[in-house]
């Protein structure tokens, strides 16, 4: 299998939509790391660099979105949701434009760089806003076509990458707002975002040695949740979890919460990062840490239905 | 409309204003008359090249308030242009009224960018300027922003960014009446030195009355013929709550709008009747 960064995927499908000449593309100052660099090679004219000010590039966005033009904006993901949250609300949301907003690394796989740079609440910023979409991409292939799709799509978008290479496994059709079944399950099932669905598909491959049958459902588009997939799958198992590279606050374990909650009543498991901040370490032992080891997954289902 | 018009239709537009806080039982008093002569001048002295039939057009002009709590002063610009009936100006702030608190531009025409959260407008002017530019269009963005409001960081991003990008396109006019909701900026967060600021950012900077029309049409004509490579701020000195003896310079009058006895007190110091 191959292992391939969802930020690559972001800079590549820009180069490919760029010919499209309403498109802008707009960075601060980490166009190399966000890969928006790409698109700067390719059409330099439509390359805006804001410098390391990304609450007046948020608003700038609108600007130019304001102007008619498709404004593609990149930071890492703590900075354009964070940093830049009152442009993103007052500027992008509040006049529902058509703005993609490109937070890159992350979740603590952006590892040695430690918590303060860190986005762990970054999805529940983004989702709490009206208007606004939250797509957060499993792997490279489904992020490349999700730009394509968020191309061809009316904002505001939050489109969310990371900066470590992850297994690239998807071979779906991206549709905003669709969620996919990765894999059928009759006893849990795993609603799950980003690069850490390959902890929960590999979980269910060793809960299989066990006879225990769990289902995991890519959910890609948080904001609007495709409540149709997330009810069918959840209504005939006993046992429903969550994943997410994020805090257990306000992202898609929320998301799945508050839907399940008013219409399917059932008990659901968070697992994410237990509101707390991250530290620094190689993302491969941060994601130990804070419990994404295909092991603790595991044994977090296998115990649920123990104690059934 | 040339100045003895513009100062003579001045009296109209202020009458608005207070028509409609006074409807509204809120808002702003003081900063929407301290600016109300820029935007007669804009608006009405053939600065700004706009067509009410046709706002969006790539050819014409953009207009946006950055300080979106003199809302008052844009809308009645706005309806007396023609943009929409006057008579919405009542419905002032009320539930399901396109003229909102703060300018939105998605429920009001006219209206080129929904600002109030002070900073953001300009940002936004800022990227208007570039994506005209991008479009080799002709049009001039002018962006009005508060003294008060140079006390957020962000307008020094957008300043930069503005020179950066040499935006000779774009006139940020500030509205330089020296109240804050606190008190006088200079004793709540001084600004100054203003004109140094812009200069050290790599504006054209020029100074003048924003009460005296003569100046404020020669001044925007500077404007029009400095295609220097360089953005251009028109500092203008004004008063706040100009043209109303009792709310002049007075802060308390910055959120607060007038009571039917202070309307009718105004409305005889204007010499103008009642109604819209």
């Amino acid at each position: 299998m191959e292992y391939k960064a969802t930020r690559d995927a972001y800079g590549k499908a820009l180069v490919e939509i760029g010919i499209d000449k309403n498109i802008v593309v707009l960075d601060a100052d980490l166009s190399s790391s966000t890969k928006s660099a790409e698109f700067r090679k390719a059409y330099p004219e439509r390359f805006f660099n804001i410098g390391i000010a990304e609450l007046n590039m948020v608003d700038i966005a609108a600007g130019f979105a304001l102007e008619g033009f498709k404004v593609f904006a990149s930071s890492f993901a703590v900075f354009i949701t964070g940093r830049a949250f009152e442009g993103v609300r007052q500027s992008i949301c509040y006049q529902n434009l058509d703005v993609v907003l490109c937070g890159s690394h992350a979740g603590i796989s952006v590892g040695e760089d430690g918590g303060s740079h860190q986005a762990i609440c970054d999805i529940s910023l983004m989702r709490s806003l009206p208007n606004m979409q939250v797509i957060v991409p499993a792997d490279y292939n489904e992020t490349y076509r999700a730009v394509l799709a968020l191309h061809k799509n009316k904002g505001p978008f939050y489109l969310r990458t990371s900066r470590e290479k992850s297994l690239n496994f998807t071979t779906h059709d991206f549709e905003i707002g669709k969620a996919h079944i990765l894999r059928q399950g009759i006893h849990a099932c795993i609603f799950a975002c980003g690069p850490v669905i390959e902890f929960a598909l590999k979980a269910a491959q060793e809960l299989d040695k066990e006879k225990i049958s769990v289902c995991v459902v890519d959910v890609s588009t948080i904001k609007p949740l495709d409540t149709d997939t997330v009810y069918n799958s959840a209504k005939n198992v006993g046992h429903i979890f969550t994943l997410e590279e994020h805090s257990i606050i306000g992202g898609l374990g929320s998301a799945i919460c508050e839907f399940l909650g008013e219409n399917l009543p059932k008990r659901i498991k968070r697992i994410g990062i237990n509101d707390k901040f991250g530290q620094s370490g190689t993302s491969a032992d941060l994601f130990c840490e804070y419990g994404f080891s295909v092991e603790n997954i595991a044994s977090k289902i296998k115990k649920s239905l123990e104690d059934d | 409309m040339k100045t003895k018009e513009l100062e003579e239709f001045s009296k109209t537009l202020r009458k608005a204003i207070l028509v409609s806080l006074n409807a509204a039982k809120s808002g702003h008093s003081g900063g929407s008359l301290s600016s109300i002569d820029i935007l007669n001048t804009l608006y009405f002295g053939g600065v700004l090249n706009i067509d009410p039939n046709n706002p969006r057009n790539d050819n014409q002009d953009r207009f946006v308030l950055s300080k979106g709590h003199a809302a008052p002063a844009l809308y009645v610009c706005l309806a007396y242009k023609g943009f929409f009936d006057k008579d919405l100006l009542y419905t002032l702030r009320k539930l399901g009224s396109p003229l909102q608190g703060h300018p939105d531009s998605k429920k009001l025409k006219g209206v080129c960018a929904s600002t109030g959260s002070l900073g953001h407008g300009l940002s936004q002017a800022v990227g208007m300027a570039l994506a005209l530019k991008l479009k080799n269009s002709p049009a001039n963005v002018y962006c009005l922003i508060g003294d008060g409001e140079m006390q957020e960081g962000l307008v020094y991003e957008a300043l930069m960014c503005a020179s950066h990008y040499k935006l000779d396109n774009l006139c940020v006019i500030l509205d330089f009446n020296g109240l804050q909701i606190d008190g006088a900026i200079s004793d709540v967060m001084n600004i100054s030195p203003v004109k140094e600021k812009f200069e050290a950012f790599g504006f054209s900077t020029y100074e003048v009355d924003g009460h005296n029309y003569d100046k404020l049409l020669d001044a925007f004509e500077r404007f029009k013929n400095t295609k220097n490579s360089k953005p251009f701020a028109l500092i203008a000195h004004t008063i706040k709550g100009k043209g109303v003896s009792f709310m002049e310079n007075k802060y308390e009058y910055h959120g607060k709008p007038p009571t039917d006895e202070e309307l009718d007190k105004a409305l005889l110091e204007l010499g103008v009747e009642n109604g819209i």
